[in-house]
């Protein structure tokens, strides 16, 4: 920290900083006008305090704001801890937000009133500067690509008037090309195909009753309601079932060098899966496990991977499947895997240490979900064994074992998050071929 | 005996404290907000830290009726809300039948009256009770289905329900409302939104001390001492699940039963089941890491006598 910068001087002479911040107060929280502000000061203190706490990353709207002003005028000012915990408790709504939470309140109440400095210090956190000069640049690359007209499925889309066959055979042949031989345009068409699989009607039946006519059970309510209609003179049944809901997937990805030349399709699938399923949690790994679920919400593909790339420390990186996995099964299985969920890992298993810690945490990751599927594009090679001893380890504890080297093999895999599941998958047969 | 809300963060301390509670001042800050802003409180926090004991010792503390809401799979209004007597409607309706009163109006009115109304937990909390406003209790609302917790939002915004054969109840006296998530799902952004959030926290040594004090006043002191820093020194360690305050209590009263005095590895080891829920734990701190974990604390206990003295 230091000495003041001559930029934190000048704002201290000036007390024109306050004028355009009380004119931002305005336009921002009509509260300001509406009533005579019993701490003026206070209300624009806390709303600076919430604009850099939303800086940092924090959803927090216009209305949080008013209720934290009410809260924090109801708690006396006598207590620092108390007007603490007013805004943690108005403020945030999670529990991993609190440390932000923290760091920010301490900063602004050792030097309120220096907000520009304080919003420097979240940035580097946050780095929402950095995204914004990413995101023109995510963006241009298909500006670019749109203005001048080669996208590659325009080219697509053209050659299907000329030759319906011919484009068939093309897709076809992408479909069956490894990921990691495809040129940058077959990955970019490849992509743009992964964000059109079909994903299957995966329903299970929950505990909750819907209407249905050809439901088995009676629902009186229904009926007495709909008897009612014809004056009470019979009364015609009204039926209900089990309601179906889709279960919720989480997907483990390993983002480790040996995998690089996957991970950017990969997070593709993931991105498509976020956008048109309620419930998926995505995780990444390679030394440590990172919970991009809300980074892959954003709409734009791009965006939503650009966002990864930030908040993901360990890209290409070394691996440890066990300690990642250990990770998992401690702070996030409880809390994603409730509803019966399908976990898929997307990983080559190459863990040579800690093989011991690798097959307990497996053991319990198999244990506490309903199904654990195991993505491997090392299954490309026509000879490939379950030789190695992480391989081998986890294989032990899945229960399905799939390629997902190229899109065909990618399209099988949404199938198989539906009902029906193939034998040839089966973990055991690898096992005992390679005995 | 109604009692009125707490005028301050300190009488909502001492509040908690009348009715047996030990807990600490931000959870009396965030429970004085939520009282004074009338919006309801949403406690997280891990199994066993006294979440839904907060809310029975408010409805205690404050003299209302507590109403519970245990929320499960397939919860759905007819039991949460309300669900009308089909059984008895359907006899009244025979009765008519045979008496020959059959005038449709009347009818109608006599079987969809409140006689037949089975009230549920949010459609009571609504109700007006002489006591004043009802503490309703939402427990563990993480185990509902997404779409019930849809609903809630819209009872929770308004503290109305409409009954289509009935019509509109509305609260006079909104519900002080509590809602507590075990995190096995996410609760949704937008409920968050409106609820004041507490993160409810493993006690500090010195307060689950006291805690112990409370409620399992029959240990001696020496042996609540040791078994605190034990219980605390078991949460810095790598387990699947820490123990709770609850665990803390149950092992209290277990040792008290088996005579101990003070802590040693055999108790311990067989005493362990109580404390941790999971064998990979149990495996991992049987033996030799809980001799490690007594040597440690008895040398704080040492130390902290030669302080004293």
């Amino acid at each position: 920290m230091g000495r003041p910068s001559p930029r934190e001087a000048s704002s201290k002479r000036s007390p024109c900083k306050y004028v355009g911040a009380l004119a931002m107060t305005e336009q921002i929280a009509d509260c300001s006008l509406a009533e005579p502000q019993p701490s003026g000061q206070l209300a624009l203190n806390i709303m600076h305090f919430a604009r850099a706490l939303r800086a940092a990353g924090l959803p927090i709207g216009p209305g949080a704001v008013h209720v934290a002003i009410e809260a924090v005028e109801l708690a006396s000012l006598t207590h620092r801890e108390d007007v603490r915990t007013a805004l943690h408790a108005t403020l945030v709504s999670r529990h991993e937000h609190t440390i932000l939470f923290e760091q920010a309140f301490a900063a602004f109440w050792r030097r309120r009133g220096y907000l520009e400095k304080l919003m420097a210090a979240m940035s580097s956190i946050a780095t929402p500067q950095s995204q914004d000069a990413r995101k023109p640049q995510a963006g241009a690359s298909r500006v670019a690509d749109a203005l001048s007209g080669t996208r590659p499925n325009k080219t697509v889309e053209k050659s299907s008037e000329l030759s319906a066959a011919l484009m068939v055979s093309s897709q076809e042949k992408l479909a069956q090309k490894d990921f990691a031989q495809m040129s940058a345009a077959e990955v970019t068409e490849a992509i743009q195909l992964v964000s059109r699989l079909s994903l299957p009607h995966d329903a299970v039946r929950v505990r909750r009753q819907t209407a249905d006519p050809r439901g088995v059970a009676i629902d009186p309510r229904r009926s007495f309601r709909k008897s009612l209609r014809a004056g009470g003179a019979g009364i015609e049944l009204a039926r209900r079932s089990p309601e179906e809901a889709r279960p919720p997937i989480v997907a483990l990805c390993d983002i480790s060098g040996s995998m690089s030349d996957y991970t950017r399709v990969f997070l593709h699938f993931l991105h498509a899966l976020t956008m048109r399923r309620r419930r998926v949690h995505s995780f990444l790994f390679g030394t440590r496990l990172t919970n991009v679920t809300r980074l892959l919400r954003a709409k734009d593909p791009d965006q939503a991977l650009a966002a990864c790339g930030a908040g993901v420390l360990d890209w290409a990186g070394g691996t440890r499947i066990g300690s990642s996995l250990h990770r998992f099964n401690k702070d996030w299985s409880r809390r994603v895997l409730g509803q019966g969920a399908i976990v898929v890992m997307f990983t080559d298993g190459l863990e040579r240490e800690g093989l011991d810690e690798l097959a307990r945490e497996m053991d319990r990751l198999h244990r506490s979900s309903r199904r654990l599927i195991w993505a491997n594009p090392l299954l490309r090679f026509a000879g490939f064994e379950a030789k190695a001893g992480g391989v081998r380890t986890m294989l032990a504890h899945v229960d399905e074992f799939r390629p997902i080297h190229n899109l065909a093999r990618m399209s099988e895999l949404c199938e198989a998050l539906g009902p029906k599941s193939t034998a040839a998958v089966n973990p055991k047969s690898w096992l005992r071929a390679s005995v | 005996m109604p009692v009125s809300l707490p005028a301050s963060i300190d009488e909502t301390l001492a509040l908690l404290q009348r009715a047996d509670y030990v807990g600490d001042r931000s959870l009396a800050t965030a429970l004085f907000l939520s009282l004074r802003m009338g919006r309801p409180l949403f406690l997280e926090g891990e199994v066993g830290v006294g979440k839904t004991e907060i809310a029975k010792v408010l409805a205690r503390g404050l003299g209302r009726s507590l109403i519970r809401l245990q929320c499960y799979e397939g919860l759905d209004t007819a039991s949460a809300v309300y669900e009308w007597n089909y059984a008895a409607q359907m006899m009244a309706i025979r009765l008519a039948e045979a008496t020959g009163d059959t005038a449709r109006d009347r009818l109608q009115q006599d079987i969809f009256s409140e006689r037949y109304l089975m009230r549920r937990p949010l459609l009571q909390a609504l109700e007006p009770n002489p006591a004043g406003a009802a503490v309703l209790l939402i427990d563990e609302l993480d185990r509902a289905d997404e779409a019930f917790e849809a609903y809630l939002l819209e009872v929770l915004s308004d503290f109305q329900i409409t009954i289509p054969e009935l019509g509109t109840v509305k609260a006079a006296e909104p519900p002080i409302v509590v809602i507590t998530s075990n995190r096995t799902r996410e609760i949704h952004d937008a409920l968050r939104r409106r609820c004041l959030y507490h993160w409810v926290d493993y006690p500090d040594a010195e307060r689950e001390a006291r805690i112990l004090s409370v409620k399992a006043p029959n240990a001696s002191a020496s042996l609540t001492r040791e078994l605190v820093s034990f219980v605390q020194k078991l949460r810095r360690e790598d387990l699947f699940k820490a123990p709770g305050v609850a665990e803390t209590l149950d092992w209290a009263m277990a040792l008290t039963e088996l005579d101990a005095v003070a802590l040693d590895p055999d108790v311990v080891g067989d005493t362990l089941g109580v404390l941790l829920k999971y064998q990979d734990d149990i495996a991992k701190i049987q033996g030799s890491k809980a001799q490690a974990l007594i040597d440690e604390v008895r040398a704080e206990v040492v130390r902290g006598a030669a302080i004293a003295s």
